[in-house]
């Protein structure tokens, strides 16, 4: 017999484990236990959100304890009765917490829609699928533009700079507030496989196994630019306001859309840019012999600023960019990467793709040359694609029976057999 | 220091083949010298077809390296621990007597520096099993003779060109590696075409010409 809890269904008062935080408000609307909620409801996000007040601060590594702080996620799939099939996932810089289903705000499919599903590589028939917004982020999490409850105003600047560490510890409070002990997996791809390793190593009793994707176990020095770039862009933004753009109504909207046009190069690879754009015109015969967007490209990754400036706080982007410039999770551990996986009995799956120059497979394989020295369980695939840094979003056959195969295995270790009914 | 040889005739084909069946003849007499519930890295395991029977039969915990992504993706869809690299560079990571056993089948040939790969897999493992294709063989010596031609058999099938088999030895050159490096041969199995044992005896001069392949246990020496 499976439980059927839908989350935010899923109610601490429910969990005799104790590992609640029982002063944590469930803000939660779907508090109900859903005894119809099926495999055929679960690509509907169930949505959740956790405050955690004053009495439970979350010491964050710059020394600052922040309090209160809520945690918004959404969950897909069903818990079963052991609660041993969460799959873990962590989102990359400027994802959020709707992997599947549809996105509230632009009303188009989450982020992972290949990958997470019914019946899908990640599996919602079989494993409970749990995303949070992370720490510093926009879409619930508190971040920058929530307020400052010293002040009444939202943060901007006076938000304490977090790091990837600092956003895993927050999602490790959110699953004792679930009553999660243990992870089945945690996966992520880019600022979601940093997060992973830092999961893996912070918290090795917690997971079962471990996919990190595209990423690396520390941000290299072309990555830090290319931020730099992005953030000296919102900054130069008179809008800006020295980020307080909230309290005036204003938003760096140019700056910010430039960011992410330039992180957005960084994602793809010179031949899927040529392969979808070439020189391409724009709606147009000939080249205008002005600045408009004569070429496709260009006006692609026009559209891709502007509309990323619709669901994106340029605070936020300031303070995750900066988590990530931040991570070099050898530094923890004496400098020794190694060190940080010393005796775990943690499975990985580590992947990267040939053509990803952003994190690229020789990050990876440090990650795994540090896990073969402790003769880790370690699978480590390079996928062969174009498509570059952001392959791990896109259709990548080989990708997807990699995890199938290796989530499958894990599950079928912890004795979580085949799709639930 | 010179090698021990033993004679491996012991072990029948047909016994390998009742206690794994469906695995490549040089697979099943690897499986049968491996100890239940022992640490085994499989370098160059294809699409993990002994680390799979290892782990379900033997309780063996597994790690293997595989250099072809479709392999990697058969062994980790398999739910083994294996990973995308290359026996020349890789082996270098994985500290000293970490595990019990490293093997080698039909791999050494394959690798650019054997002679490296043997020390490193010796260093890692507390015993070595290879297996190759023996170049001494018979029907080789009598293709390359008779046609003056890179020799194609059924295991040596693909033409000089296009083989991934870049480092081809004989039995007896092997032998003489093991020696050079201080390598000692606990056992040796050298079987025929129709993967039955061939005695190995003295120098292993019939061995030599009457095997298609050999597979040996070594140890440290020491």
């Amino acid at each position: 017999m499976v439980a059927k809890y839908v989350i935010g269904a899923l109610d601490p008062s429910n969990n005799q484990s104790a590992m609640t935080d029982t002063n944590a408000t469930d803000q939660n609307a779907q508090k109900s236990r859903d005894t119809d909620a099926g495999a055929s409801d679960s690509l509907n996000a169930q949505e959740g959100k956790v405050t955690f007040g004053p009495d439970q601060p979350l010491p964050l590594d710059c020394g600052v304890e922040l309090s209160p702080y809520t945690v918004a996620y959404a969950t897909f799939g069903t818990l079963n009765e052991e609660r041993s099939n969460v799959v873990l996932v962590c989102h990359a810089l400027t994802g959020d917490q709707y992997v599947a289903g549809i996105h509230p705000t632009t009303g188009k499919p989450g982020w992972w829609p290949m990958m997470v599903g019914p019946g899908l590589p990640i599996d919602t028939d079989r494993y409970f699928v749990l995303c949070a917004n992370v720490l510093g982020g926009c879409m619930g999490t508190t971040g920058p533009k929530e307020s400052d409850p010293k002040t009444g105003k939202p943060y901007g600047l006076e938000f304490p700079v977090i790091t990837i560490g600092d956003m895993v510890r927050a999602q490790a409070r959110l699953l004792d507030h679930l009553g999660i002990e243990k992870v089945l997996c945690v996966t992520g791809g880019s600022m979601g496989g940093m997060q992973v390793l830092e999961w893996a190593a912070s918290y090795p009793k917690r997971v079962v196994s471990a996919i990190p994707i595209a990423g690396a176990a520390r941000h290299s020095a072309q990555n830090i630019a290319f931020h730099e770039v992005g953030r000296q862009a919102i900054m130069a933004d008179p809008n800006w306001e020295g980020g307080s753009y909230l309290n005036t109504g204003n938003n760096p909207r140019a700056g910010l859309a430039v960011a992410r046009m330039a992180a957005h190069v960084t994602y793809l690879s010179e031949q899927a840019l040529h392969r979808k754009f070439g020189r391409s015109l724009q709606d147009r015969e000939a080249v205008t012999y002005g600045f408009e967007a004569d070429f496709q490209v260009e006006s692609y990754l026009r559209h891709q600023g502007i509309t990323f400036v619709d669901r994106f706080d340029a605070n936020s982007y300031l303070y995750i960019t900066r988590a990530m410039d931040y991570f070099d999770l050898a530094v923890d551990f004496d400098g020794s990467l190694a060190s940080a996986f010393e005796g775990t009995e943690t499975r990985f799956c580590v992947v990267s793709f040939t053509s990803d120059w952003l994190f690229p497979t020789s990050e990876s394989r440090d990650v795994v040359h540090a896990l073969n020295a402790f003769t880790a369980k370690v699978s480590f695939v390079e996928i062969d694609t174009d498509k570059g840094h952001d392959a791990f979003l896109l259709d990548e056959p080989e990708f997807f029976d990699t995890l199938r195969g290796f989530l499958g295995a894990a599950a079928k270790d912890q004795g979580i057999e085949g799709a639930q009914s | 220091m010179s090698s021990q040889t033993q004679s491996g005739g012991h072990l029948t084909n047909d016994d390998a083949k009742r206690t794994a069946p469906g695995l490549r003849v040089d697979l099943r007499l690897i499986a049968d010298k491996i100890n239940a519930g022992t640490r085994v890295l499989d370098v160059g395991c294809g699409d993990g077809a002994l680390l799979n029977y290892l782990a379900t039969h033997k309780d063996v915990d597994g790690r293997g390296i595989e250099l072809s992504q479709s392999g990697v993706n058969a062994c980790v869809a398999r739910g083994l621990a294996v990973i995308q690299g290359n026996a020349d560079t890789d082996l270098s990571d994985y500290p000293s007597g970490a595990f019990d056993y490293v093997i080698l089948s039909q791999t050494l040939q394959a690798v650019h520096q054997p002679h490296k790969v043997m020390s490193e897999m010796l260093r890692i493992g507390t015993r070595g099993i290879v297996s190759f294709p023996n170049f001494g063989y018979w029907r080789v010596r009598w293709d390359l003779l008779t046609h003056g031609r890179m020799p194609i058999t059924e295991t040596l099938n693909q033409a000089w060109y296009e083989t991934p088999n870049i480092h081809m030895c004989t039995v007896k050159d092997f032998v003489l590696l093991c020696d050079d490096l201080g390598i000692a041969i606990e056992q040796s199995i050298t079987v025929d075409h129709n993967g039955r044992p061939t005695p190995f005896q003295g120098s292993g001069f019939l061995a030599n010409l009457l095997s298609e392949q050999g597979v040996f246990v070594l140890g440290n020496g020491i």
